[in-house]
């Protein structure tokens, strides 16, 4: 007969404390009751004030004013936009505008940061001082002066329509924005996207094949002939059998002004330029301390191994530098995105410009409109954050591994 | 011997000298290793060269060469009359300087100012030298005394009272919300299904209510008696002053060891009595300056010194409730430091200038400045929160565990032991935060206020100064100071980081 061991105490009154009061037991539970009646307190007072103040001031409240007609024109938008269109629609002309700049934003930061971080790393001693001097300078100036200077001073300085400047008599840029030449679908567009689609795909599996013959056969196949085929026959094949998938039609002066082409307004313009070169600036930081992070005897592991230089930075050296990089990078896109609500200080029309500027003093529904937009931003750090954390769990996994 | 001879070679002369190594110090082997040791750095050099002559040149030429520097209107900076391409127009940045530094505040009163730029000088040069003594009064005269005394030479104005007159209001205030919400609850009873649920609260309430209006009794009492009297300020400081001594002196240990708070507090009383006659504040002080005519740099200063001295306490309580093991204060710090994260700076603004006027009573106008200050220090707080979050999970667990050891309560381990060092590992840090507060100030001009950035973007307007040049020379202007204090700032961080990590160096 064996000894069970006894069941523990049931210490129901501990448990309790413990659950209500924390590690400080009863005090705690008091002090949370006192913290509770004074946050109740504060809300109530906010509630009382705000439902007098909004009465006296004769505003209405609730979410009904969105399906009212917003009555004002936006300078720019992705979807079909007039001004007798609701305040449901500006609130997503400004959020898909929003959108647009921060991710061409987020890809020219992302560029310009790592060319300037090679830069930073080079042995020349020439480029690599370049390389500082720009990080020093963008980053200790405020972004809002920095899009107000391209705003102001660099863009209103742009000759007119006539005198536009022309790079390779495609682009055009003048101080009403940048003219761009602007794709026309073909007939050929369907079937040329379906090849490339179909290419990626089969490219794809075959790199799966090719890495599970190397690891359980160890089996080595020479693919990049089929997957050249893939990637850039396909679709080369669709466009001998079907024509041009694009038509561009090139921008041209008549008169005073261009036509064809597409004009992007320079509030676009002086909004990408200000926010990619800034954050591009702290990317660069981020992406060479994460280089700096590598050891150095992780390198010459890799030559002792006999890798060639390719093969150790490929393997060896980014895979263990991006574990350092991602985190921070991708707060620095969150940063650009939220710094993209400076818009609002030059007109370009995003959501804090259209929806908490205009529409706020259109309506005066201040808490309404605030507690959205405040609620988007939230809605995507949170999101972001979220996603870092199970990376940063993953990661962690893979080196407990 | 002529078998050894002939077996063994012996050199007859010496061997010719070899090439001396490639000189890899002093300026020419500086040249040959980092600039031209490849033919692919050569290009590089070649290239940073050429890109630097195109930022460079046209930078000096427009900032020195060209530059316009006297002159009394536009004409002078245009090139018909001028005679040469123009670059920078510096009489402009020399005719609005006043503007940008100190907005629209009047000629006569601008030495105040001054007054407070210099106090604050002076106050926080010494605070940034380690050498120096007496930090802990020194941080107490920065933090505490300066905001106050940078308020009422600034702003202007007097007070009518002091800490009795004061707490007396503040709580009344508290009894009569109380009471108001007690009754409201007891209207709605009478509305209601559950009638007897907010009956019995808001009779508890009102009660309440009415306890705290029989125990401020006394106090309430106090400040009409004061008020009555010929100097109610300085009576009523008297009596502050008194109460508030005596009641340290009891908390310091009574006749035993009190001795030290009680002198403490005196003479910080005496500081403050200096204060009060200095800047004559029981006559009215100085003539009021309204926050709408404040502008430039002093704004910008302004926001930034508040933002500072504010967001260090908020930052400070919300990292101990983040660590907190009471349930409540921890969900509590939590959300509310990761909301004002993960919202941009000038949604914070928006919501700081059209939303907080609808959270306060009507009667109680909140000034435009104002509003923008407590977004600010709403939202550098949070984020300070989370760098000091990162000094107390340094600071080593045994140390806390050592003070509790010793008997130490909760307030006396966090404040003596482990607050101390992990505010000294995240100074770098500190500085960091106030760097990005110092550039986002610039934001406050979207919700119109005149700062630096603010009153630059209003003189562009100016008929009388517009050029081609002007805006490029605002900027190249406003630049600088931005610039300066920015990159000072993060030196000052690396030298504190450096000083820090001293015992880690080889």
């Amino acid at each position: 007969m064996s000894i069970a061991p006894r069941k523990p105490p049931l210490q129901f009154a501990l448990r309790l404390k413990r659950a209500l009061g924390g590690k400080t037991g009863w005090n705690g539970l008091a002090a949370q009751i006192g913290f509770a009646a004074i946050l109740a307190w504060i809300a109530y007072e906010i509630v009382a004030n705000a439902r007098t103040n909004l009465e006296t001031q004769h505003i209405a409240s609730g979410f009904g004013f969105l399906n009212y007609n917003a009555g004002f024109d936006v300078n720019q938008s992705l979807i079909a936009y007039n001004n007798s269109d609701t305040y449901w629609r500006v609130f997503f002309v400004g959020l898909l505008n929003t959108i647009l700049v921060s991710v061409i934003g987020i890809v020219f930061a992302t560029v310009i940061g790592f060319v300037v971080a090679l830069c930073r790393l080079s042995p020349n001693w020439l480029l690599s001082r370049i390389g500082g001097i720009y990080v020093e300078i963008v980053r200790n100036l405020p972004v809002l002066f920095q899009i107000l200077f391209w705003y102001l001073a660099v863009l209103a300085a742009l000759p007119a329509p006539r005198q536009s400047i022309s790079i390779f008599s495609t682009f055009f840029l003048n101080n009403r924005g940048l003219i761009v030449p602007l794709p026309v679908s073909e007939p050929g567009l369907y079937p040329f996207l379906v090849a490339l689609v179909v290419g990626i795909v089969v490219a794809l599996g075959l790199r799966h094949h090719a890495r599970r013959a190397l690891f359980q056969r160890g089996q080595m196949i020479r693919i990049w002939p089929y997957l050249l085929g893939c990637l850039l026959g396909l679709p080369l094949v669709s466009m001998l059998v079907f024509g041009w998938p694009l038509k561009f039609e090139l921008p041209q002066l008549k008169g005073f002004n261009f036509a064809g082409g597409a004009r992007v307004i320079p509030e676009f313009v002086a909004l990408t330029v200000a926010l990619s070169t800034y954050t591009a600036a702290f990317i660069a930081e981020i992406v060479r301390a994460g280089v700096m992070s590598v050891h150095k005897g992780q390198m010459e592991a890799g030559s002792s191994l006999g890798l060639s230089r390719a093969a150790t930075l490929r393997l060896i050296v980014v895979p263990q530098a991006m574990r350092v990089i991602v985190p921070p990078l991708t707060s620095q896109y969150l940063n650009l995105t939220k710094n993209s609500s400076l818009a609002v200080a030059i007109g370009y029309p995003d959501l804090v410009s259209v929806f908490a500027g205009t529409a706020v003093s259109q309506t005066g529904q201040a808490i309404e409109i605030i507690a959205m937009t405040m609620g988007v931003y939230l809605l995507l750090s949170l999101t972001t954050s979220a996603l870092m954390s199970v990376y940063g769990w993953r990661i962690n996994r893979s080196m407990a591994a | 011997m002529t078998d050894l001879s002939a077996s063994s070679f012996v050199r007859q002369d010496l061997v010719a000298e070899r090439a001396a190594p490639a000189k890899t110090t002093g300026f020419i082997g500086f040249v040959r290793t980092r600039l031209l040791n490849s033919p692919g750095n050569i290009l590089l050099t070649i290239l940073g060269l050429l890109l630097a002559w195109y930022i460079v040149v046209p930078t000096v030429k427009f900032l020195l060469v060209d530059a316009v520097w006297t002159g009394k209107e536009r004409t002078a900076c245009l090139a018909e009359k001028a005679g040469h391409e123009v670059g920078a127009c510096w009489p402009y940045i020399q005719a609005k300087l006043t503007q940008l530094v100190y907005g629209f505040y009047p000629e006569a009163q601008r030495w105040r100012v001054n007054l407070t730029y210099g106090l604050g000088a002076a106050l926080l040069l010494p605070l940034l030298m380690p050498r120096l003594p007496a930090k802990g009064i020194n941080s107490g005269l920065f933090f505490f005394a300066f905001p106050v005394v940078a308020f009422f030479v600034l702003h202007g104005g007097g007070i009518a009272g002091f800490g009795v007159s004061w707490t007396a209001g503040l709580l009344q205030l508290f009894e009569q919300s109380i009471g108001g919400a007690g009754d409201l609850l007891v209207n709605l009873s009478k509305s209601s299904a559950i009638a007897p649920l907010p009956w019995a609260l808001g009779k508890v309430l009102v009660l309440v209510g009415l306890l705290i209006h029989w125990l401020i009794f006394p106090l309430t009492w106090l400040r009409d008696q004061l008020q009555l009297s010929s100097l109610p300020v300085w009576g009523d400081f008297l009596v502050t002053a008194a109460i508030v001594s005596a009641v340290l002196f009891v908390l310091g240990g009574g006749m035993r060891t009190g001795g030290r708070a009680l002198i403490g507090s005196l003479l910080t009383f005496a500081g403050i009595a200096v204060g009060i006659k200095l800047m004559g504040l029981d006559r009215g002080g100085f003539p009021i300056v309204d926050t709408r005519l404040w502008g430039g740099l002093l704004v910008t200063l302004v926001i930034a010194i508040t933002g500072i001295v504010a967001s260090m306490p908020i930052g400070i309580a919300l990292a101990l409730g983040r660590r907190s093991s009471i349930p409540l204060i921890r969900i509590f710090s939590i959300a509310f430091i990761e909301f004002w994260r993960g919202v941009p700076l000038i949604t914070v603004l928006f919501f700081a200038t059209y939303m907080l006027p609808l959270f306060v009573p009507g009667n109680f106008a909140v000034d435009g400045l104002l509003r923008a200050l407590i977004g600010v220090a709403i939202f550098t707080g949070a984020y300070m929160a989370e760098v000091i979050r990162g000094g107390l999970a340094a600071v080593a667990r045994g140390q806390a565990e050592a003070a509790s050891a010793l008997g130490l309560s909760w307030w006396k381990t966090t404040s003596l032991i482990v607050l101390p060092q992990a505010l000294r590992y995240v100074i770098p840090g500190i500085v960091n935060s106030f760097i990005s507060l110092f550039k986002d100030t610039s934001l406050v001009s979207i919700v119109a206020l005149f700062d630096l950035l603010g009153s630059l973007r209003a003189s562009f307007s100016d008929p009388n100064w517009s050029t081609p040049t002007t805006a490029f020379t605002g900027f190249a202007f406003a630049g600088m100071i931005y610039f300066v204090f920015c990159f000072g700032m993060s030196r000052y961080s690396l030298f504190v980081e450096h000083r820090l990590n001293a015992h880690r160096r080889h």
